[in-house]
C-alpha cells in the first residue's frame, strides 16, 4: 500500500514535466439546420480550445450538457477531424497525418463510452470484443486467447466471461468489458466519456477503483469527461471547466473545488446538492439555473455574461459584453474571467454564507 | 384550483397514502421475481418522502404498483393500497383511471419516453385537464398555459404548439411535470425526475416541485438514487433492498446514524462533492441479489460486512429503533432502546 503510494507520487513527479497530448486552438463546428432564407449557421461545439494533458494524470473535463466536452474528447482521439486547430500526441501532430498513419497512431489513444449497453456489439462474444484490437494487430490466436484472459482478470472478470454475450452481463460488468477492450490496444491515453453515468452508485465506486488501479499498474493517462462533479472530485488530478465550447477554468482538482476562479465554476459547484446534516440542513440557492444559451448564437463578449451572477453583483461592467476574456493566470491556475481577482472575495463570502440560507427558498 | 366535487375522495383524517404488505410478483423463465416483497409504509398529506436504493431493488415497481400500472406479466398478488382511506386495489379500471392524473400525478426519469412525440406539448397538458374536468377546450387550454408558465417554459403561448423534440431536455422534464401536476394531485410520484439532467437544471426542477408542494400541499414520493437530494427535500426516507424496505425514518437521522449495514454501505459508496475521500470510495462488494432467487435469511447477508450466523437463516423483522424509525436488521435489535416492543408484527 505505502510503497505503491510512493511509487505513484514519484511517477507523478517525474511525469510532471512531460505533456502527452497537446490541443491547440481546436475548433469543431457543425452546420446547423437552416430555416428557409436564413444564412448558414454553425454550431460552435468546440471553439478554440488549447490545453495539454500531462503524462500519467487524470484530467477531468466538466460542464453542462452541450458545452462541447464530448466533442472535445472525440477530437482528442481523432474520432472526428477537427474543423481547425492541432492535436499532437507524443509530439506527433495527428491532425497532419494521413489516414493510414493516423490509424496506427490512434492505437495508443482509446475511448471508453458512457453507455455500456450501446457500445458493445450484442452479437459478439466478450472474448471477440476484447480480442478485436489484438486481431487487428495480427496477434496469433493462442496468444490472443491468453491476452484476453489476462485482460479480463485485470478488470475483475473471470475467465468464464470470455465465451459469453454482453446481454448476460450487468451494466457494471459491461463497463468492465469496455475497459478491457480499451486496454487490449495497450494505449497510453484513454478518454473516458461519462463512464459512470449509466451505473448505480455502488457499482460506480467499483469502476472508479478499477480505473485507478489499472492507471497505476499500466501508467495510463486519462481524460475523464463527466458532468458529475462529486465523482470528478474523487478521481481527477486536474480539472478543465468548459462552457459553450471554450475552457473557462483549468486548475488542479484540489484547488478548483476549494478556490475556483471563474464565476461559472462557482455557480456549477453551488448547484450540486451536498449531503445535509442535522447541524447544516440548508444550502444556498444555486447561483445559476436552467439551460445555457445555444452554441449557435454564442453571446458577445464573455460567453457566460447573460447568466453571470458576478457581473450582476459588479453592476454590469461594460467589458463583459465588449471583450471576450481569455484563459490566463499564474501558478497553473487559469481562468477566463475579467474579474477573476474580484471573484475570490465574492465567492468565499458566498460559500461561508451558504449555511444560513434555505435550500428551497424561492426567490 | 380544483373544487372538492372534482375529487374522487372525500376528506380523510388518516395518512394520505397507506401501503400495507404489498407484494408484486413477475413470472419469468428463471422463476418468480419478487419485485416488491411485503412493503408497508404511509405518506402523510403534504409530506415529501424519499425512496432510495440500487437499480433493481423494486423502487420503481413499487411506484407503478401504487397506481396499478405494473407491466404485464407482473401482478400485485397481495397487500393493500389505500388513498385517503379508499382501497385502490379494489377499484374498477375505469375508477382507477380517474385517480391517475387527477389524485395521483406521475413523472418519470425519461421525458422523451413518456411524452407523446407526435402530439403538441400543450395539447398533452390540455388532454390531462380535459380527461378529468368538464371544461371547454378554451378553458382547458387556458389552464394548460398557466401550468406551462408555472413550470417556467419560456414563451408558453408559442411553446404550447411545439412538439417534444423541439424542447431541450430540461424543458421536456418541466413539460412532464406540467402534465403530472396540472390537476393539482394530492400525491405526486416522481421516479428519478432529475437523473438525466444537469445539476443546474436539476436545481430548477427540484425548486419547482418544492414550490408546488408548498402552494397546493401536494405530497411527493421522490424515488431517486441521489442521497444528497433526498437529504435536502425529504422529511422521511425509505431505503429499499431486494424488494423490501430495510430501513426507514426521519431523513437526517437515518443518514447520520444508519442502523442497517446496507444504508451505511450506500452512504459510504456515494461520492461527495464536499471532500475527496482519501481512501477512495468504498464500493459495496458483490451485486444485489437476483430477485427470483433471493438468499435465505436476510437478503443482504452475502454482501454484509457485519453478518452473523442468524442472518444466514432467519430474516429479520422490522425492529422499531426510535420514534418513526425502523430497521430490518438483527443488529438493530441489539441497539434498540425499545426492546419490549422490538418485534413488530409485519
Amino acid at each position: 500500500m505505502h510503497s505503491s503510494d510512493r511509487r505513484e507520487q514519484q511517477h507523478r513527479k517525474s511525469a510532471r514535466q512531460r505533456s502527452l497530448l497537446e490541443v491547440k486552438n481546436l475548433s469543431m463546428l457543425f452546420p446547423a439546420r437552416r430555416r428557409l432564407g436564413q444564412a448558414r449557421a454553425w454550431v460552435r461545439a468546440v471553439d478554440g480550445v488549447t490545453l495539454s494533458v500531462i503524462s500519467g494524470e487524470t484530467l477531468a473535463v466538466v460542464g453542462e450538457s452541450g458545452c462541447g466536452k464530448t466533442t472535445l474528447g472525440r477530437a482528442m482521439v481523432m474520432l472526428a477531424r477537427p474543423t481547425a486547430g492541432e492535436v499532437s500526441f507524443d509530439n506527433i501532430e495527428l491532425t497532419k497525418l494521413s489516414l493510414g498513419a493516423l490509424r496506427a497512431a490512434r492505437r495508443q489513444l482509446q475511448m471508453i463510452f458512457q453507455d455500456p449497453y450501446g457500445s458493445l456489439d450484442p452479437r459478439q462474444r466478450v472474448e471477440d470484443i476484447v480480442g478485436e484490437p489484438l486481431l487487428i494487430r495480427g496477434v496469433p490466436r493462442r496468444a490472443r486467447r491468453e491476452r484476453v484472459a489476462e485482460l479480463l482478470g485485470l478488470v475483475g472478470l473471470g475467465p468464464d466471461a470470455a465465451p459469453r454475450l454482453p446481454r448476460e452481463f450487468s451494466g457494471g460488468q459491461r463497463q468492465r468489458v469496455g475497459i478491457a477492450r480499451a486496454l487490449a490496444a495497450e494505449p497510453k491515453l484513454i478518454v473516458c466519456d461519462e463512464p459512470l453515468s449509466a451505473l448505480d452508485v455502488s457499482i460506480q465506486a467499483q469502476i472508479v477503483a478499477l480505473l485507478k488501479d489499472v492507471q497505476q499498474r499500466l501508467v495510463l493517462t486519462y481524460v475523464f469527461i463527466s458532468h458529475d462533479l462529486a465523482v470528478v472530485r474523487q478521481i481527477a488530478d486536474r480539472v478543465a471547466v468548459m462552457y459553450l465550447g471554450t475552457v473557462v477554468e483549468l486548475a488542479d482538482a484540489a484547488v478548483i473545488f476549494q478556490a475556483p476562479r471563474h464565476p461559472y465554476t462557482v455557480a456549477l459547484l453551488s448547484a450540486v446538492p451536498k449531503l445535509a446534516t442535522r447541524s447544516s440542513t440548508s444550502q444556498a440557492p444555486p447561483l445559476v439555473q436552467g439551460d445555457p444559451p445555444s452554441p449557435i448564437d454564442v453571446p458577445r463578449g464573455c460567453r457566460f455574461h447573460p447568466r453571470c451572477w458576478l457581473r450582476e453583483r459588479l453592476n454590469n461592467p461594460e467589458i463583459c459584453v465588449s471583450a471576450e476574456p481569455f484563459l490566463s493566470g499564474g501558478d497553473k491556475h487559469l481562468s477566463a474571467c475579467h474579474f477573476a481577482t474580484e471573484l475570490v472575495r465574492h465567492a468565499t463570502l458566498d460559500f461561508d454564507a451558504s449555511a444560513s440560507l434555505s435550500a428551497g427558498d424561492s426567490r | 384550483m380544483s373544487s372538492a366535487s372534482e375529487r374522487t375522495f372525500a376528506q380523510h383524517a388518516g395518512p394520505l397514502l397507506r401501503v400495507e404488505d404489498l407484494r408484486v410478483h413477475i413470472p419469468t423463465s428463471r422463476g418468480v421475481v419478487e419485485a416488491v416483497d411485503g412493503v408497508s409504509f404511509s405518506i402523510n398529506k403534504g409530506e415529501i418522502v424519499g425512496i432510495v436504493g440500487e437499480s433493481g431493488c423494486g423502487k420503481s415497481m413499487l411506484a407503478l404498483s401504487i397506481v396499478r400500472l405494473v407491466p404485464s406479466p407482473g401482478r400485485i398478488i397481495a397487500g393493500h393500497v389505500a388513498m385517503a382511506g379508499r382501497d385502490l386495489l379494489s377499484l374498477s379500471e375505469r375508477e382507477m383511471r380517474r385517480v391517475r392524473g387527477n389524485d395521483v400525478g406521475m413523472i418519470f426519469q425519461d421525458p422523451s419516453a413518456s411524452l407523446n412525440p407526435v402530439m403538441r406539448v400543450g395539447d398533452q397538458v390540455s388532454e390531462t385537464v380535459e380527461a378529468h374536468h368538464s371544461l371547454t377546450a378554451l378553458q382547458a387550454k387556458q389552464r394548460s398555459l398557466d401550468m406551462l408558465r408555472a413550470v417556467r417554459i419560456p414563451g408558453p403561448e408559442v411553446r404550447y404548439r411545439d412538439y417534444p423534440h423541439q424542447y431541450s431536455g430540461g424543458m421536456r422534464q418541466r413539460a412532464m411535470i406540467a402534465v403530472g401536476s396540472v390537476n393539482h394531485p394530492r400525491l405526486l410520484i416522481a421516479d428519478e425526475p432529475t437523473t438525466a439532467l444537469d445539476v443546474t437544471v436539476q436545481a430548477q426542477i427540484m425548486e419547482l416541485l418544492l414550490a408546488m408542494n408548498r402552494a397546493t400541499g401536494t405530497a411527493i414520493m421522490l424515488i431517486t438514487h441521489n442521497i444528497a437530494l433526498v437529504s435536502h427535500f425529504c422529511s422521511r426516507v425509505l431505503v429499499m433492498y431486494a424488494g423490501r424496505i430495510v430501513e426507514s425514518g426521519p431523513t437526517l437521522e437515518v443518514f447520520e446514524t444508519p442502523k442497517h449495514p446496507y444504508t451505511d454501505a450506500l452512504l459510504k459508496a456515494v461520492p461527495r462533492i464536499e471532500e475527496k475521500s482519501e481512501g477512495g470510495l468504498l464500493p459495496i462488494e458483490g451485486r444485489p441479489p437476483d430477485l427470483a432467487r433471493k438468499p435465505r435469511g436476510c437478503a443482504f447477508h452475502p454482501r454484509c460486512p457485519q453478518r452473523k450466523d442468524i442472518c444466514l437463516v432467519e430474516e429479520p423483522p422490522p425492529f422499531k429503533i426510535g420514534p418513526g424509525r425502523k430497521a430490518r436488521c438483527w443488529l438493530a435489535q441489539e441497539t434498540s432502546p425499545f426492546e419490549e416492543d422490538a418485534r413488530l408484527s409485519s
